[in-house]
């Protein structure tokens, strides 16, 4: 016969004005196996806890509820109180009577009622609750951080500055990601690579970090903190040890008319090349699509111009397998092309640009040393007009959301082509200015009182050329809708901010879940925005959502010590709240019969197969098991299975089943 | 004189979604009748429907499922489970002769408690309006539930 305690909580007059608590604790009394009772006017108080542990070792009790307000607020108080009483912290249950009851309901009969049910519920569970012990998991103190722009660049070195090992993996050649190609800055205007390239540097020269540059994830299994990663490092084709990166290879190789991914299309690069001159690490790549050598096997000039004989033509990828205990997603995002916008041109016109391009334009080291100039003829635009919200905020085009960094850099692209050309007017189109963050509104306010940008709110319908010029075509909503019509030399879109390619790839190869466009979806909006619902993965930067670059940083190194939390510990403890394959005795061993209708239907890969084989090795039975490391104990594998062979602990069938009979 | 029918309505509903949501209701202090008991699991796809069964076999008048919306899982996947389970379930029930108004799925997101509430007294209103399960016991004594 079990021995349960019951606790009714009044919370004050949360509980007490409309349940009758002492009415309840009387009830309460009467129930089979209840063998105390009582209640007080504040149970998660010091005294009221007390009251609870003396219970306990006098009564003897085993199984406890606590009659008070959400499990989902006080459960950890209570089963801690519970534990330090010398009673396992899972033979106790809260009945809702606050949120759920009290709070919900007039002062009646049937509210006392109500809440005597919900305690007699919880008091059917816990006697058929079985005292649980938290799993324990190795870690492996080794993260991995996917992603070599600012976000986990930081990451890695949060990570690395407290002792703990980094493997930094990043798919194109060089880390920097997006920042590394921005000119300046917004709010402050100083220089991105100023600031970005040193970080660049710290990363690969860290002693706890392993940068691998134009490598990518290819496969991923295991369970927080014990993953085990399949790394595709593609072939450079350059032996990186030999390598010193003079750039005499550079200089040699004769196919030179590569459009350049680093200058949007607006430089051009060599078949065997850096991205930019800073890229960390240093080493070349040559692009096989390209290289003369591969495309009609000759050319070798710059195997001739190598000083330390380091190009490997026969250099093959590798693929590497490493142990981490946890990742860190930060693969960016990438933004909408002009070639997406029928109305205006479908990207036709050279001179429409989007902003990435006005970056490498504007950036000291692009392809024009900072000089702002046309990409179809090279003059230097006479008037500019910047379009905010392209694509951004129009759920035409997929994307309902504010880009959120968009008003702010169309300002700063504004504001450094006046510094440029102070003569040159520049007009801004836009549905409304979003200028929240530290010194942003200021920063908005000197682009049009001090630069003199001419600031219009409304939309464009229309552009097109004529004359050499591009005709703008909108309207001015702030003067009744009166239509405008602006020649521009160049137009810059602020096109909106995506989901990176292939993040819905790695999403599924990492089982993560996305948002409807497409973004990685963090655990909780408010409480956990830096976890994902998978433990051990994390999220920095704006491949969760649009974002600038104090944001990403932050969020970075959020993650980076959710990331050192875990690593603190040996061993990683887990709620016990898992499913479990059953056990019977031989000749049956389970009621598993092996459909395995619960491996598809679980959402974290946790149950694989075991086989029981007979003295002589011989296969009897394959059947279902669980992983209690990667199980999150959703329950979903209980429901499905045909033979009822699995269970979930604390959500028993048997408790549940309780429940409902108690009703 | 007797006392008027109030019906017994039974909730199964997942911890992440809208157990959370009806703490949001009790927190911002909408009322709603007090007919309904909450049965607590993790998610919409531990719902096994002999559970619901079960339930009917208990005595109760109406049943609501809820979980979080599509897409919202905090499992990623175990309200589609349900969903599609409740698919099959739905036509076992109209086989077996189990009216179907007297269960109700629906989602509720932690966000939505105004919703709770409004789904609660429009459950209990209807399940009033279609009186006592006493058909339930019926089909037990067939042999059909």
């Amino acid at each position: 016969m079990s021995r349960i305690g019951v606790f009714v909580c009044h919370c004050g007059e949360n509980i007490g004005s409309t349940v009758d608590c002492q009415e309840v604790a009387a009830r309460c009394k009467q129930m089979p196996g209840v063998v105390h009772s009582e209640d007080y006017k504040y149970m998660c108080s010091d005294p009221g806890q007390s009251m609870i542990k003396q219970a306990i070792e006098e009564q003897g009790l085993d199984g406890v509820v606590v009659a008070a307000c959400s499990p989902r607020m006080h459960e950890p108080t209570f089963r801690r109180a519970v534990s330090e009483a010398g009673l396992n912290p899972y033979l106790c249950e809260m009945a809702n009577l606050r949120e759920h009851c009290s709070w919900v309901h007039e002062e009646t009969d049937s509210t006392t009622d109500k809440a005597t049910d919900l305690v007699h519920l919880q008091v059917e569970k816990v006697k058929r609750n079985k005292p649980l012990q938290p799993i324990q998991v190795p870690i492996t103190k080794t993260a991995l951080v996917i992603g070599g722009g600012v976000a986990g660049i930081q990451a890695a070195l949060d990570i690395a500055d407290s002792d703990r090992k980094v493997i930094l993996l990043e798919r194109s050649p060089s880390l920097g990601g997006h920042m590394a190609q921005l000119s300046e800055t917004f709010p402050t205007l100083d220089c991105s690579q100023c600031i970005l390239t040193p970080k660049m540097v710290e990363a690969a020269r860290h002693p706890n970090i392993t940068l691998m540059t134009y490598s990518e994830l290819e496969h991923l299994e295991g369970f927080i903190g014990n993953f085990k990663a399949t790394i595709r490092k593609r072939a450079r084709k350059i032996d990186e040890k030999l390598c010193t990166g003079c750039g005499l290879c550079l200089q040699k190789c004769p196919t030179r008319k590569i459009s350049d991914g680093f200058n949007e299309g607006l430089g051009m690069r060599r078949a065997i090349y850096v991205p930019f001159p800073q890229a960390v690490p240093n080493t070349p790549v040559i692009d096989i699509q390209n290289c003369s050598h591969f495309r009609k096997k000759k050319c070798d000039r710059c195997v001739k111009a190598c000083p330390t004989d380091a190009i490997r033509f026969e250099q093959q990828d590798e693929w590497i397998t490493v142990d981490v205990g946890a990742i860190v997603l930060a693969t960016g995002f990438k933004i909408m092309r002009s070639d997406q916008f029928p109305e205006y041109g479908y990207g036709a016109y050279p001179d429409i640009i989007d902003g990435l391009q006005f970056e490498r334009l504007a950036s000291a080291s692009g392809p024009t040393q900072g000089v702002i100039k046309r990409p179809s003829d090279g003059k230097e635009p006479e008037t500019i007009v910047f379009l905010a919200c392209a694509g951004s905020r129009d759920a035409a085009k997929g994307v309902k959301y504010c880009s959120k960094i968009c008003c702010m850099y169309t300002a700063k692209h504004a504001m450094l082509y006046k510094h440029k050309a102070p003569h040159g007017k520049a007009y801004v189109f836009y549905m409304d200015i979003r200028a929240a963050g530290k010194n942003y509104d200021e920063f908005v306010r000197r682009a049009i009182e001090e630069d003199g940008v001419k600031y219009i709110r409304g939309r464009v319908s229309r552009i097109y050329e004529e004359d050499g010029k591009l005709i703008v075509k909108g309207a001015d909503t702030l003067l009744g809708g009166r239509p405008v019509e602006i020649k521009a030399d160049m137009v810059v879109l602020a096109t909106a901010v995506q989901p990176n390619d292939g993040q819905i790839d790695l999403a599924r190869k990492i089982h993560v879940g996305c948002d409807e466009y497409g973004f990685f979806a963090e655990a909780h909006p408010k409480l956990r925005p830096v976890e994902t619902n998978t433990a051990g993965i994390y999220l920095a930067g704006a491949c969760q959502s649009p974002r600038d670059i104090p944001e990403t940083v932050a969020q970075a190194g959020g993650a980076a010590a959710k990331v050192v939390a875990l690593f603190s510990r040996d061993r990683l403890t887990r709620e016990p709240l898992v499913a479990e394959v059953n056990r019977r005795p031989s000749p049956i061993y389970s009621d598993c019969v092996g459909c395995f209708l619960c491996e598809t239907a679980c959402p974290y890969q946790a149950i694989g197969q075991e086989t029981v084989t007979d003295r002589d090795g011989k296969l009897y039975k394959t059947m279902a098991k669980i992983n209690p490391g990667l199980c999150q104990g959703c329950g979903t594998c209980v429901a499905t299975c045909r033979t009822k062979a699995i269970d979930l602990h604390g959500y028993s069938n048997e408790q549940i089943y309780a429940e409902i009979m108690s009703l | 004189m007797a006392k008027p029918f109030e019906p017994k309505i039974t909730a199964f509903v997942c911890n992440w979604c809208t157990y959370a949501g009806a703490d949001l209701t009790g927190t911002s202090r909408i009322k709603y009748q007090p007919n309904i008991r909450i049965i607590r699991l993790p998610c919409t796809g531990r719902i096994d429907f002999m559970l619901l069964q079960k339930a009917f076999a208990r005595g109760a008048d109406g049943i609501i499922v809820s979980g979080c919306h599509p897409n919202d899982c905090h499992y990623s996947s175990g309200n589609y489970h349900a969903r599609r389970r409740w698919m099959v379930f739905n036509d076992l029930m109209e086989f077996m002769g189990v009216d179907g108004r007297r269960v109700t799925f629906s989602w509720v997101s932690a966000a939505e408690g105004t919703k709770w509430a409004a789904l609660v007294n429009e459950v209990t209103d209807a399940v009033r309006q279609l009186g006592p399960y006493t058909e339930y016991q019926r089909l037990i004594g067939a042999g059909v539930a």
